[in-house]
Order: structure tokens, then sequence, then C-alpha cells
């Protein structure tokens, strides 16, 4: 691996990604490199093979049989559909964060990155994670789109103002790797970098108890620094279901399956909303907040249309708590253990 | 030759007088230029604007490539590159590799090659040109007015926000639009409605059916772009909020819709390219096209193919992983035409009778970038090598490598190859093989490092860089000047050759090609005799004459 990785300029391989796909990285290539020379080669072959040696002679018409071009199209699309089933394998484990991942919450803003773990310590502009363990960094965006990127662990994930995006890697060596910021994001988009250190197991530990790792800020400094406060915790669907509380969202909405002013919150996630004049619509992610934002643009039909609007009153990051906390109630849960007082929710209507 | 014996019949008296005279002698004041029809002079316009909006992108590009001699700030600040990069971006996709190929020589040959005397709407064909510079000077209007700097991508919701020029600068490009849609309009119904008698849709020339094929796209796709672009310029001036997820709207959509247009947008930039290698393989080699129906349907192919790939810019964007691999394998699907035709182009040269002329070089600069370059793309498309390269400089070097050198190589093999014909003047061609092997090293020596600096994981669009790249940056900016020196040659020994007394002769290169069936330059009607499609664009089974030139 190591000669392969420089050759190729590679940095070195932190991840447990790094291996699978730096050898395709170097069979593509290779198979990229002597192809084209191949036939660039062939192309000079038939310049000097065939030059022109009498100024008028004339050249038989030719043709491709049939079999020759199906023979060479098909072997190239058979080495690719090769190329794209190991790349794509390897992208389903990218996408893919196991369930006991150490969970840390990024938040990116202009020109910054800000990390919160599980134990309500937060960093700003260094990640510390321990060697050999998975984690699983859930990421938003305050302001515009930038994009996590550790070349070391051959990872990127893209991070979008108002929603959750998820990204996980398990680093296989101690150090400390380059973060950067691959999305432009304006004008100081090339100091948006970061760290990350990891730790072998017994010094993680000892971080764990230590209070006076410089990188650490106290909960207040982060705040200074724009944090982003009461999400900062553990479990983003809990925080969608506590700003649904605070905001008096589950007044109108049930998450038991029974309509009620509003339809419930229960299997909506990725279910067809039928919409006035036999239209329709996915309730997805873009669906639900510009439901909290616009409320009347799209109304589910049997509903009267007397949500106000949360434009102002919702941040992004709890407007996309919130779509998290609807994700996770899906359909044929709970039975309904309430019967819903019919003027349950009346003060919320205004 | 049954084709001289044809033209030599003798005709009524107007064509005495009319010999000798070509689209250039015919009138020569300024207004006859500024108010012509003719596809010819259209053409001619359209060259020199879009050429010197290839010299001021191309200004651009080396400022950047020289600001990055150094890691930290070396010419210019922090807003003033971002502004550069994306200016490079805007002016060389927009105002000159979408329009460059098929608004100057599809303008000036295609009407040539399928025996017409125009396209079919001439007026619209100018209205097209004047759309065309309206949008270009309202995107050099935003360069002083506070600039550009969202990238040439446009992406939300920075676009809605940036402090920049953005709302005349999408309204530019949304005009540049309208006349891409233009004048793929009319080839679309000048191939469908204006072929010479005779003439079937399997005789075309190969360069038709790659305009066509790009008109198509150009007339499906762009009023997409146009839309997203109209979404992003209100968005930014009434403050609407249309991809503010804040107010409900989703960023991520402005990709998709950006996308669906500017990744079609890519073959409207190498189609035509495509289609010119087609020309010159045959013309120098003097062969038939290995397999004609290949290199034709291929071109459909890339068209209709091209539509459904837009999903793999998006592969970390946070699209769905049933999406993510969908869009890779329908993008190795593209390779797939673009590799027929490769082949079927190396497969001509056997058995042919070829002269290395400078024309030649551009088409092995082409199969060159383009096989490596596309090669490359296939690599993206196995979805997890992307996820790395993903906006680093391997992703630059790719689509200069596909896109830029592609289109580039055949825009300079065209111009070489037909400047004769537009002229009647001859390069020089010692000047001209110097030339095309400085752009090809130039070209290579330029963006072979930024491959390697993607791979080391350097992120694009940074104005400053940590000091370990530093090497690979300058010898790319070398390459880039190598590069520069090429493409100024050219300039010198072309403009040169305007004042030469020597006459290129009707068809110097002994095409068979049915726009060199007449005199060179072209009389201001193209044909003064029908064109006779009995032998083949492509038939070098008869050596065509190397005809005199016209009387002076």
């Amino acid at each position: 691996m190591t000669w392969i990785r420089w050759l190729l300029f590679l940095p070195p391989g932190a991840s447990t990604f790094a291996d699978g796909i730096d050898l395709l990285h170097f069979a593509v290539i290779s198979v990229t490199m002597v192809g084209a020379t191949g036939v660039a080669f062939v192309a000079l072959w038939y310049l000097m093979r065939y030059r022109r040696r009498a100024p008028l002679a004339p050249t038989a018409l030719l043709q491709a049989s049939l079999l020759g071009e199906v023979t060479i199209i098909g072997s190239i699309l058979g080495l690719f559909v090769i190329f794209w089933v190991i790349g794509f394998v390897q992208y389903v484990d990218i996408e893919s964060p196991p369930a006991d991942a150490i969970e840390v919450q990024v938040t990116a803003k202009q020109w910054m990155w800000k990390f919160s773990y599980a134990d309500e310590r937060r960093s700003i502009n260094v990640l510390t994670v321990p060697v050999g363990r998975p984690v699983r960094l859930t990421m938003t965006s305050r302001d515009v789109i930038h994009s996590f990127f550790v070349p070391a662990f051959r990872i990127k994930q893209d991070v979008v103002p108002g929603r959750y995006v998820t990204a996980w890697f398990q680093a296989t060596s101690p150090g400390s790797y380059d973060i950067y910021c691959a999305e432009y994001c304006g004008i100081s988009h090339s100091r948006m970098l970061a760290t990350v250190n990891v730790l072998a197991a017994a010094d993680y530990e000892q971080w764990l108890s230590t209070r006076n790792d410089t990188s650490l800020l106290a909960a207040e400094d982060f705040e200074r620094a724009g944090g982003t406060g009461e999400l900062d915790r553990s479990d983003l669907a809990e925080q969608g279901r506590a700003v649904a509380a605070r905001r008096e969202c589950l007044a109108c909405h049930t998450i038991d399956g029974q309509p009620h002013v509003g339809p419930t919150w229960r299997g909506l996630f990725d279910a067809t909303v039928p919409l006035e004049g036999n239209l329709t619509v996915i309730a997805d992610e873009a669906y639900l907040t510009r439901s909290m934002m616009d409320p009347m643009a799209d109304v589910h039909r049997g509903f009267r249309p007397v949500m106000p609007t949360y434009q102002g009153i919702l941040t992004a990051p709890e407007a996309a708590a919130i779509v998290e906390y609807i994700k996770t109630l899906r359909a044929g849960g709970i039975e309904p253990s309430v019967q819903l007082p019919t003027d349950a929710g009346a003060g919320a209507r205004d | 030759m049954a084709t001289t014996a044809d033209l030599a019949q003798p005709l009524p008296e107007p064509r005495r007088a009319a010999r000798g005279r070509s689209y250039l002698s015919d009138e020569v004041t300024i207004v006859s230029w500024l108010t012509t029809t003719d596809h010819k002079r259209i053409g001619v316009m359209f060259f020199v604007a879009t050429t010197l909006a290839f010299a001021l992108g191309g200004f651009f590009a080396m400022l950047l490539r020289l600001e990055h001699l150094t890691p930290g700030p070396t010419l210019v600040d922090a807003m003033t590159y971002n502004r550069m990069f994306t200016l490079h971006g805007v002016i060389m996709v927009f105002l000159f590799l979408v329009p460059s190929i098929p608004t100057a020589f599809g303008n000036f040959v295609l009407p040539m090659m399928i025996g017409a005397k125009d396209v079919a709407f001439p007026r619209l064909n100018l209205a097209s040109f004047y759309v065309y510079l309206t949008g270009a000077t309202l995107v050099l209007y935003s360069m002083f007015a506070n600039g550009l700097d969202t990238g040439w991508t446009f992406y939300t919701p920075y676009s809605a926000q940036s402090p920049s020029a953005v709302v005349p600068a999408v309204t530019g490009v949304f005009i540049v639009g309208m006349s891409s849609i233009l004048t793929g309009l009319n080839f679309i119904v000048t191939v469908h409605t204006l072929r010479s008698r005779g003439l079937g849709w399997l005789k075309l020339p190969l360069f038709v059916w790659a305009i066509y094929a790009t008109s198509i796209i150009q007339v499906l796709a762009t009023p997409v772009l146009g839309m997203s672009l109209a979404l992003v310029g209100l968005d930014h001036a009434l403050d609407l909020g249309i991809f503010d997820p804040a107010r409900g709207g989703d960023p991520v959509l402005f990709q998709h819709l950006f996308w669906f247009y500017s990744h079609p947008a890519v073959y409207i930039m190498i189609l035509p390219s495509m289609g010119v290698i087609s020309e010159l393989v045959c013309t120098y080699s003097r062969k038939n096209p290995k397999s004609y129906k290949a290199i034709a349907y291929s071109s459909l192919g890339i068209a209709a193919v091209g539509f459904l790939t837009w999903g793999h810019h998006l592969f970390v964007a946070g699209i769905s992983v049933f999406d993510a691999g969908a869009f890779g394998i329908l993008s190795m699907l593209v390779g797939i035409f673009s590799a027929i035709k490769v082949f079927t182009w190396i497969g001509t040269m056997r058995r042919g009778s070829i002269v290395l002329s400078t024309p030649m070089v551009y088409v092995c600069t082409f199969l060159f970038l383009f096989v490596f370059g596309g090669m490359t793309g296939i690599a993206f498309a196995t979805t997890s090598l992307d996820v790395h390269w993903h906006d680093t400089y391997f992703v630059v070097a790719h689509f200069h490598f596909i896109m830029v050198g592609g289109a580039l190589a055949g825009w300079l093999g065209a111009l070489h190859y037909w400047w004769p014909k537009i002229t009647g003047r001859l390069y020089s061609e010692r000047w001209g093989l110097l030339a095309s092997a400085l752009v090809f090293a130039g070209f290579v020596t330029t963006f072979f490092p930024q491959f390697l600096l993607g791979n080391a994981g350097m992120p694009r669009r940074y104005f400053e860089y940590p000091a370990k790249f530093q090497v690979l940056h300058v010898m790319s900016t070398l390459g880039a000047t190598i590069l520069a020196a090429g493409l100024l040659i050219t300039l010198i020994y072309l403009l040169a050759s305007l004042f030469s007394k020597e006459r290129a002769g009707n068809n110097p290169w002994r095409s068979a090609g049915f726009e060199w069936r007449t005199s060179s330059p072209p009389p201001k009607h193209n044909f003064t005799a029908l064109l006779d499609v009995s032998r083949g664009a492509y038939d070098y089974t008869e050596l065509p004459a190397e005809e005199e030139a016209a009387d002076p």
C-alpha cells in the first residue's frame, strides 16, 4: 500500500476505508493510464505505418465488422461494471454508519467547525476521537453549504443547512489529520481548516476524564462563538421532541396516529400526502420543513388551513431536529392510548 | 471528378459575375457585416466574439495560476481570487465553450455540408448573435459592478446571499442561454428541411450529426438552466428564500436543477468537437469512417443518456445510496458511447493515407486528453472514489482534460482545417506544428499535476493552500505558461496569414467533404450549382481534385 500511495501522491491512509479505496483507485488509474497511452500509441503507430507515401494514393472503403465492434464495446462495458460493483459496495459501506458508533455532533458555519461530544464537552476546529472505534458524525450548517473532508480517511460529506447529515469513519492509526472544507463557502473558504486528533485507547480514556484540554471550550465561550446552544446534546430526535413540545407543535399534531387539528406525525415521513385538487406530495425533509415555514403552501387535504408560520420562530437546526423526530415516528407504531379531547390544542390555533 | 465537372458546367450570365466574388468581397462595409443574414458572416462574427471571450477567460486563468505560485497571498486578495475563478468559469463555459464550435464553425460549414445556401431562419441567426452579445455584455458588466464570487455553479444558499453582482451575472447567462436555444433550433430545422436533393440522413457528414445532437440538448436542457438561474436571481434581488432552508427551501434542489442542464452542457461542449474530429480523421487519413453509423448514432446516444447522469455531481451532497448507484452506472453508459467513437476514429486511420499536419496533431491531442480524461470520469462513476476526489483538484483536472481539452483541441483543429475555407489563406504549417505541440505539452503539464494535487487532498477554490502542495502548483503554472505561449503563437501566425498574398486554393487538403466542393472562400450563396451528393462525403476511392483558386 505504501508504494501505491507514494506513486499516486495520496495522503496516509488512516481509516478502515482507505486501503480498499486506494486499491481500487490504483487499479482504475492504471487501466486509465494504459488505456490512454495505448490509444495514443496505436494512433502514433498508424500515423507512421499508414503515412502518406504517394500524394495521390486513393484508399479502399473499409467497414468495421459488427462482431468486432460488439466484442470491443462489450468487454469495455464489462470492465466498467466490475469497477462500478466494487466502488458501489465501498460507497454503501461509507454511507452506512454502524449502530455502536461514538456520536459527535458537528456544526459548520462561516468559517469554522464546531464539535460537541456526548458528554456535553465542546471544541472548535479540533475533533478528538479514539483509534479503532467507529465514530459517527451528525452534521449541520448554520449558514451555507460546507463540506467535511478528511483526506486521510478518504471521506467527504456536504454539510447542508436545514438538514442533518451523517458521516462515519473508524480511524486505524493515532495521529493528527487535516480537515478541510471542500464546498466553496465565501471569502475565507480556504481558511476553514480543522484537525482530527486520533488518540490511542489509553490516551482517549485519559482525554475523556480530563477537563484541561486546551481545545475544549466552556459552554459560554462556545455560545459566544455562535454555538449551537441547546441543540448540542445527545440525541437529535430527542431534541426534536423537546422542541416540538416547547413550541406546542404537539398540541395540534399527535404522535400516535390519530388525526387532530393537524395530521398526525406517526407514519408521516415518506408518506404520500393528499393535497387539494387531487395533487399529492411526498412528505420528505423538504416538505416537512416547508410546512413549518410556509404552512399554507401545501395543506394536507381534509385539514383546515389554520397553522401559523414558524418562520423566524424555529431556527434552522430546530426545524431540522423536528424533522429528525418525525422520521423516527414510523407507521404502525403505538396504539392510541388516550382518546384526545376534541378541544385540545385550541389555544395553539391562532 | 464529377463535382468539378458539374461546377464547370456553363451557367447563365450571373454565374460569371459571381465568380471570384466571395462572401467576403461581396460587400465590404461594416454595416453590411453587422446587418448580414449570411450564415458565413454570422459564423465569423461569432468566432471573433467567442474568441475574445476565450482570451478574457484565459487571462483570468493565467492570473489564477500565478496567484498559486506561493501558498499564501501572491498577487491578489482572497475576494479578488474568488471573483477571478468565478469569472474564469462563467466566461469559459457560457461565453466560450458552449457556443464556440456550433455558432462559429457550425454556422459556417453546416449549411454547406448539406448543400443549402443558408440556415432555415437567417434573420433569427443574426438575432441569436445580438442576443449573445447582450448577454455577454451583462456578464462583463457584473465584472465591474462588484464582480461575482459564487463559482460558476451558483450553489445556493451562498449565491442568494453573496455580496457580489449575482443578478446581472445570472441575467447575462440567462440571455446567452436564449442565444443557445435560438441557434440550436435553427440548426435542427435546417438539417430537417434544407438538405440537398438526394442527401439522406445516413449520407450526412458526421459533423452535421454531432451538431444536430448538440442542438437537441441545447433546446431541451437550456430552459432548465434559465429557470434555475432566474430563481437564484430573484432570490438574490427580492430575498424570496426559494432555496433557503430557514424558510422551507431546499438548497440541494438547486443542485439537481443546475446539473440537469450543466451535465448535458458538457456534451454540448464536447459533441461538436467530436464532430470536428470525425471530419479531420477522415480528411487527413483520406479514409472513410470505420463505421459511419457507430459515430452518428453514438452522438444521439450521448445526447439521450447525457440527460440521465446529472446526479453524479451529488454523490456527497446527501442523495440516497440507490440514486448514487443508479447515476454511477448511467454515467458509465455515456462513457461507452464515447469509447465507441474513439475506437472508430482509431480504426478509421488504419490502412489510410495519413499526413501529420497541424489539425492531425490536434486529433491526437484530442484522443489522448479525451481518453485519459474520460477514463478518470469512469473512475468518478465508481462512487466510492468520487468521495475522496469530489471538489478537489482531481475533478478540476478531470474536466479540464475531457471537456476543456477535448473541446479546445476540436476547436483548434476546426480552426486550422477550415481556415482556408473561411479566409482563402493557408497558415504556416511549420509554426502550426510547433504551436500545436506546445499546446499539447502545456496542457498536460498544467493539468497532470492537478490530478496529483487532488489525490493529495487539495480542495478546489482555495485561495491559500498548505505549503506541501506548492511544488505541484508551480509545475501547473509552468504548464499554463507553455499553453499560453502556444495559443499566442497560433494567434500570430493565423493573423499573419491573412496578409499573405498566397491563396489556398479551393480544396488544399483534397477533402471529399461537401463543404469543399465550392470555392474557398465560398461565394455568397455557397454553391453556384446544385451540390452533387452521388459521391459520398467520405469517399476516397478516387482522389478529389485540388481545384485552382477562383479568379482573382
